[in-house]
């Protein structure tokens, strides 16, 4: 399966967090956002010169700053 | 305290933001407070009152948080809080958000609090396609769950009377993974999702969240709420508020005029000077001519249009995804994206404004924000002004007096950026869906702010055209113009009365623009004071509030940054414009 990360995950791509870099405050706080880990998530888009990236979890949607979305690994699935 | 002494009962309303916290509050207490559909509304305590049983008990709505370990003020409000005497905890959870809006809830039970927990937006259910078993999810979690909704009042009554039969006990601690396993297994069993098509709000939704079509929508909501604020602002003054003060008020004040015979002490405070022989509303300067006039035909209808159209905008659940798409420029001011909502509602009224750069996580963003929403943003009462003294003269002038502003925005903010210590933190926002807004709640909260200007405004309006008035009649504005005349007329090239205008300033500002009116100012002389009147001096209100909430250095500071940038730009302009 193919791994990337948030950033790099294109549009409409459905995926599963795999893993969080960047320490265990970051992880926490995503994760109480709805980002944790086994969590499937839809991409919905990413904005030029590092701008900030905008996901589909569940019923809800959270939008993340670049660097916190290139720490966010994720399993992509087969369409 | 109760009357005899007794500890009131205390009930806390806790839960994520935007699940509408407020909104059941505002039902269990009766008392009014703002809501709109975007995270981060509330940002301080509020209190209100409720009997249960005879018994007054006390209800604290709280700012949402997702955690108990939180990272931005408004959230350690409300762990703080939780710290206190707490006698119960009402849990309030978007239904639609189970999951995620589960995690809080452990941390609350592991916390030993006695607990309720309120299913909120339990009418929006059906409409998000989730099926929710909630009995089970009652045996699930050892508390008592009620459905409720905050919009129709579901709920509410039987969430009054389980108030006090919620017992506290006591869950052993867990770590972040295993409760999220629980939570795994909790939603595994409650929840039931259906398969649905997306209707055309969804397709908006994710639409303006998107690169290309994003930028499209933010255009159109942008020129369109200029049009509709000039529309309705103008409207309002050209077809009812001026005809209205011209056939039915002057006649009075004229009659009082002859009665109190001009050039009198009484008649100079009351009605103003008489210019060629008539009474000038914009000019006279009585507390019964120009004070009314500026306030109610001036500014008011700009006052209404701006709160109709943000309150339509706060409830429709636009603004995050504005702040999405403003988020890489707002990086360049060391702000992220959700500062923009701060920014918007100080185009309002700059205290507001500040109060709300509480949902910016660092002192330094709030800093950044609270300096350029204080000299880079003109509040509405002083935009309306902007257009009456300059407008005239087309519309041209009106949008070069913005884009320098807005200029000045950018600049001043990528200098903060780049001299204050500390870095910028990430946007990290939850965007709510679109909901079409309720024209109750609207209308109500379109009318507590209204009524919120008038009441805040008018004695400050009353004693700054008092104040203008008796320095008048004392000839005290002379010794002044005459100190500081040729420092305006060096740096900016303003007549030396132009002072007046700007003292005024310090105490409101829409006066101080409407004083511009009677100088007989060019069109350059008027750009550049509507400028430096802008970004000089917050009036006493912004003032106040900046230093509350950051302090007698941070606003020494924000003082020193005004009065430079202030001198540099309007000198930049008397030097530049032709």
């Amino acid at each position: 399966m193919k791994k990337v990360t948030l950033v790099e995950m294109k549009s409409k791509e459905k995926g599963v967090i795999i893993k969080v870099e960047g320490g265990h405050a970051l992880e926490k706080r995503l994760s109480v956002m709805g980002l944790n880990l086994n969590r499937r998530i839809t991409k919905l888009s990413t904005f030029a010169f590092r701008g900030p990236v905008a996901v589909r979890i569940g019923r809800s949607v959270v939008a993340l700053g670049h660097g916190m979305a290139s720490k966010i690994w994720i399993e992509l699935e087969k369409d | 305290m109760d009357r005899t002494g007794k500890r009131l009962k205390k009930i806390a309303l806790i839960g994520n933001p935007n699940v509408g916290k407020s909104v059941l509050f505002s039902r269990l207490t009766g008392v009014r407070v703002l809501v709109s559909n975007y995270p981060g509304t509330t940002v301080e305590l509020l209190e209100g009152y409720l009997t249960v049983d005879k018994e007054l008990v006390k209800v604290v709505d709280l700012p949402g948080t997702y955690s108990l370990e939180a990272s931005a003020p408004a959230e350690k409000v409300t762990v703080n809080m939780l710290k206190e005497e707490i006698d119960l905890v009402v849990n309030v959870i978007d239904a639609c958000n189970l999951e995620r809006n589960l995690y809080l809830t452990m941390e609350l039970l592991e916390s030993g609090a006695a607990m309720i927990v309120a299913l909120n937006m339990f009418d929006e259910l059906r409409h998000c396609g989730v099926a929710l078993d909630v009995k089970k999810l009652e045996q699930l979690l050892g508390a008592r769950v009620i459905p409720t909704s905050g919009m129709t009042g579901l709920g509410i009554k039987d969430l009054k009377e389980e108030l006090f039969q919620a017992k506290s006990r006591k869950s052993s601690k867990h770590t972040n993974e295993q409760r999220w396993v629980r939570i795994g297994k909790i939603i595994e069993e409650v929840q039931q999702l259906s398969h649905r098509h997306h209707n055309l709000l969804e397709l908006l939704e994710d639409a303006s969240v998107t690169h290309f079509w994003g930028m499209a929508i933010a255009a159109l909501v942008i020129i369109s709420s200029f049009k509709f604020i000039r529309f309705i602002g103008e409207g309002l003054i050209n077809y009812i508020l001026d005809p209205f003060f011209n056939n039915f008020y002057r006649p009075v004040i004229q009659r009082l005029s002859v009665f109190l015979g001009p050039g009198g002490f009484w008649h100079n405070v009351l009605v103003g000077k008489v210019i060629d022989g008539k009474i000038d509303f914009q000019q006279s300067l009585g507390l019964l001519t120009t004070a009314p006039y500026v306030e109610f035909v001036m500014v008011l209808p700009y006052i209404l249009a701006f709160y109709l159209l943000l309150s339509f905008l706060e409830d429709s659940g636009y603004l995050p995804r504005l702040a999405l798409l403003l988020d890489n420029v707002m990086h360049k001011l060391g702000l992220h994206g959700f500062a923009i909502i701060p920014v918007l509602l100080g185009f309002g009224c700059n205290v507001p404004g500040i109060l709300g750069t509480r949902i910016l996580e660092s002192e330094r963003e709030r800093f950044i924000a609270s300096t350029l929403i204080s000299i880079g943003v003109p509040c509405v009462a002083l935009q309306a002004m902007i257009f009456g003294v300059l407008g005239g003269f087309g519309g041209y002038f009106v949008f070069l007096v913005y884009a320098i502003l807005f200029c000045v925005w950018l600049c001043l903010g990528a200098i903060l950026n780049y001299f204050l210590k500390g870095y910028s933190p990430e946007l990290l926002i939850e965007i709510p869906p679109y909901r079409v807004p309720s024209l109750k709640l609207m209308s109500k909260k379109v009318f507590f702010r209204v009524r919120g200007f008038i009441f805040e405004a008018l004695p400050i309006v009353l004693l700054s055209v008092l104040v203008i008035n008796i320095l008048q009649q004392i000839k005290v504005f002379e010794f002044i113009s005459i100190i500081f005349g040729p420092v305006l007329r060096v740096l900016f090239g303003l007549p030396k009365e132009a002072i007046w205008a700007l003292i005024i300033g310090l105490l409101r500002k829409d006066i101080a623009a409407g004083m511009l009116a009677g100088l007989g100012l060019n069109v350059k002389q008027l750009m550049i004071s509507c400028v430096v009147l802008s970004m000089s001096f917050p009036c006493i209100a912004t003032f106040i509030i900046f230093f509350k909430e950051l302090g007698i250095k941070r606003l020494l500071q924000g003082i020193l940054i005004m009065g430079i940038v202030t001198a540099v730009v309007g000198t930049a302009m008397n030097m530049l414009l032709p």
